[in-house]
C-alpha cells in the first residue's frame, strides 16, 4: 500500500506492545466498531512512569501501527511526559497518512491519555472494583467516537457531524 | 504475486495483447474517414463490434462502445431518462446497484426524477414481485443488475425484464460483472439496454459497451460527430475495442471451460473457509458468479487483512470502510442485514483463469495466519472469549 510511510508499514508488520495486561492500572477504550477503528490501551504504572503498556487493537494499517508506535513512544516515561504526547507530535512521528485515516492517529494520543485520566480516577476513588474484578465508573463515560472529517467528537449514533455537518459511518 | 481481485479487473488474455499491438502496429486510421486508412480502422471496429455483438446475442447495430461499464451505465440511464422525461420522471431500481448506476440516479433525482429502490433478501436477491408492484403510469425505467460486483448474487433479470416489457417499460441491467463470465443472452432475456466491460474478461480497461435494443427511446450524452449509430459521438478508442472484440471471441468459445475452472477454485476455497471460526459468506449459495466469494471475518478490520496479504504477494479488495475512501460501510452488506462488526471486516476474493488450486492453497493459508495475527490483536474478539 504504497500510502503508507516504511514507518508505518514497519509498525504494521512488526506492532510492539501487543496484548493484554491481566490487572492494569489504567485501561483507556475509544473508537467503536461503527467508526471501525478500536484501540484499547492498558498500562502498568511504578513510581509515577509507565512501567509497562499494552494495546489491543481492531482497525486499519494505519490504526495498527499507531498503536504500536505510540505505547512504544509512552513506555518508560513519566505521566506528566506521556501526556505530553499529543495527536499533533504523533502525526509527526507517523509522517505521511491517507486522509481518511487521520482520525487513526487521533485515536492513539486519545487512547493513552483516557488510560493515564482512568489511572487517577482510580487512585482518587472514582472507580470501585467489584469482586469480580471488574472496574466501574461512579460517574459514567460514553465511548467516543469522532467525526473523520473534522474530528470533532460525536455521540455514538450520530449520523451526522455535528460540527461540520458530513456524514458519519453510521449515517 | 497471486491476484485474487479480477473483479477489480483482469490481466490482458496475451492473444488479446497481440491483437491490440498488431493493431497499433499497423493502423492508425479514423473510421469515418473516406479513403483506405479509414476503410482498414472501420474494418477493424465493426469486426470488434461483430464479436462483442455475437457475445451477448444481439445485432451488431444494437452495440454501442464506450469508455467502459460507467459511462455505458451513465448513458443507459440518464439517456433514457432524459428521453422520457414527457411521459414521466419515475425510475425503479434495486439496493445493492453499482455506484454508476445510484449516483446517475441520484443526478437525476436532483432534476426532478423519483427513484423507487426495492430491497433484496438476506442474499441480496431481489424480488420480481417488489419491482412488479413498484411501477406506476409515471415509471419510465427499471434498472437492476445482473450480477453484484460486491457479494456476487445473480438476479432473475430474465423475469423482470419480462415484467418491465408487459408494463412498456424499458429495462437495464448493469451485466458489467456478468458478460463475458457467464452466459448473457440479451435478446433471450429480454432486456433493453445491458452495460458491459472489457476488463472483466480478459480484454482492456477502459473500454465497454452498451447493448440498446433496437426502438429504445434514448438520448445521447456525449454530442458531436455521428459516431456510433448516433448514440455516443466521439472518435472511438480503437486500439482498446480491437482488445474487447478479440476479448468476446476468446469468452465466447471459452466460456464453459472458464467457469468450469473458476467454480472449482471457488468450491475449494469456500470448503476451506468454512474451517475457520466466525467468517460469514455474503450472498446466494448458487445464483452467483462462478468466481467470486465475499466473506465477512468477524472481529478483525478488512483493510489491514488486505494489507498482510499484500505483504504475502496476494491481492484482494475490501469494502471496509477505511479502505473505501468515503468511510461508509458498504451499502450492499448493509442490504442484506450485515452488522457494523461483520462490513468492516469483509474480503472480496474474485478468481480468474490464470490462477490455479496451488495458489488457492497458499492464500488460504495466508489468510489464516492474517486472520490469527489480527484476531490476537482485537480487543473484540479477546472479549468474545
Amino acid at each position: 500500500m504504497s500510502a503508507y510511510s516504511e514507518l508505518v508499514m514497519e509498525h504494521f508488520r512488526e506492532p510492539r506492545n501487543r496484548g493484554r495486561i491481566e490487572h492494569p492500572d489504567g485501561v483507556g477504550e475509544v473508537g467503536n466498531p461503527v467508526c471501525g477503528d478500536m484501540m484499547t490501551i492498558m498500562i502498568k504504572v511504578k513510581d509515577d512512569r509507565l512501567d509497562d503498556i499494552k494495546f489491543e487493537t481492531l482497525g486499519c494499517g494505519a490504526a495498527i501501527a499507531v498503536s504500536s508506535i505510540v505505547t512504544e513512544m509512552a513506555k518508560g516515561k513519566t505521566l506528566q511526559e506521556a501526556l505530553q504526547i499529543s495527536r499533533e507530535t504523533l502525526l509527526a512521528q507517523l509522517g505521511e497518512l491517507p486522509k481518511n485515516e487521520l482520525h487513526c492517529s487521533n485515536l492513539g494520543a486519545d487512547a493513552l491519555h483516557k488510560a493515564i485520566m482512568d489511572y487517577y480516577d482510580r487512585k482518587k476513588g472514582r472507580t470501585k472494583t467489584t469482586r469480580g474484578g471488574k472496574v466501574e465508573y461512579l460517574d459514567r463515560r460514553e465511548q467516543q467516537c469522532y467525526c473523520p472529517y473534522c474530528e470533532h467528537e460525536l455521540p455514538t449514533q450520530a449520523p451526522l457531524c455535528t460540527n461540520c455537518g458530513k456524514p458519519t459511518k453510521a449515517g | 504475486m497471486i491476484y485474487l481481485d479480477n473483479i477489480s479487473g483482469t490481466p490482458l488474455h496475451p492473444d488479446v495483447k497481440a491483437a491490440m499491438i498488431g493493431y497499433m502496429e499497423n493502423s492508425f486510421g479514423n473510421p469515418i474517414s473516406q479513403h483506405r486508412a479509414g476503410d482498414e480502422a472501420l474494418e477493424a471496429l465493426e469486426r470488434a463490434r461483430g464479436e462483442v455483438a455475437r457475445l451477448i446475442n444481439a445485432q451488431t447495430a444494437e452495440v454501442v462502445f464506450t469508455s467502459g461499464g460507467t459511462e455505458s451505465i451513465n448513458q443507459a440511464i440518464k439517456g433514457v431518462a432524459l428521453a422520457s422525461a414527457e411521459k414521466g420522471r419515475h425510475i425503479i431500481t434495486s439496493n445493492i446497484e453499482h455506484q454508476a448506476v445510484l449516483r446517475s440516479l441520484r443526478t437525476l433525482m436532483g432534476m426532478g426524477y423519483h427513484v423507487t429502490s426495492v430491497p433484496v433478501d438476506e442474499y441480496g436477491l431481489v424480488d420480481p414481485g417488489d419491482v412488479e408492484r413498484a411501477i406506476t403510469d409515471e415509471t419510465i425505467l427499471v434498472s437492476i443488475m445482473h450480477g453484484n460486483n460486491e457479494i456476487g448474487t445473480i438476479e432473475p433479470i430474465g423475469e423482470i425484464a419480462k415484467i418491465a416489457r408487459r408494463r412498456g417499460v424499458p429495462f437495464h441491467t448493469d451485466a458489467v460483472a456478468t458478460a463475458g463470465v457467464v452466459p448473457v443472452d440479451a435478446e433471450g432475456l429480454g432486456v433493453d439496454l445491458l452495460s458491459m466491460a472489457a476488463n472483466q474478461f480478459y480484454g482492456p480497461s477502459g473500454v465497454g459497451a452498451l447493448y440498446v435494443r433496437t426502438g429504445t427511446k434514448i438520448a445521447p450524452l456525449l454530442d458531436g460527430g455521428i459516431q456510433e449509430n448516433g448514440l455516443r459521438a466521439g472518435t472511438q478508442n480503437m486500439i482498446g475495442l480491437v482488445g474487447m472484440g478479440k476479448a468476446a471471441e476468446l469468452a465466447r468459445s471459452e466460456l464453459s471451460s472458464r467457469m468450469e475452472h473458476l467454480l472449482h477454485l471457488k468450491k475449494t476455497f469456500v470448503e476451506k473457509i468454512s474451517e475457520i471460526d466466525e467468517v460469514l459468506l455474503n450472498g446466494h449459495p448458487t445464483k452467483c458468479l462462478p468466481h467470486l466469494v465475499s466473506c465477512s471475518v468477524r472481529y478483525v478490520e478488512g483493510e489491514s487483512m488486505v494489507l498482510m496479504l499484500d505483504e504475502e504477494g496476494i491481492c484482494v479488495s475490501t469494502r471496509s470502510a477505511c479502505a473505501s475512501g468515503s468511510l461508509r460501510a458498504s451499502h450492499v452488506l448493509t442490504s442484506i442485514g450485515r452488522d457494523y462488526t461483520s462490513t468492516q471486516g469483509t474480503l472480496i476474493f474474485s478468481f480468474g483463469i490464470y490462477n490455479s488450486i496451488e495458489e488457492v492453497g497458499a492464500t488460504m493459508d495466508a489468510f489464516r495466519r492474517s486472520i490469527d495475527f489480527l484476531r490476537s490483536m482485537s480487543p473484540l474478539w479477546d472479549k468474545r472469549r
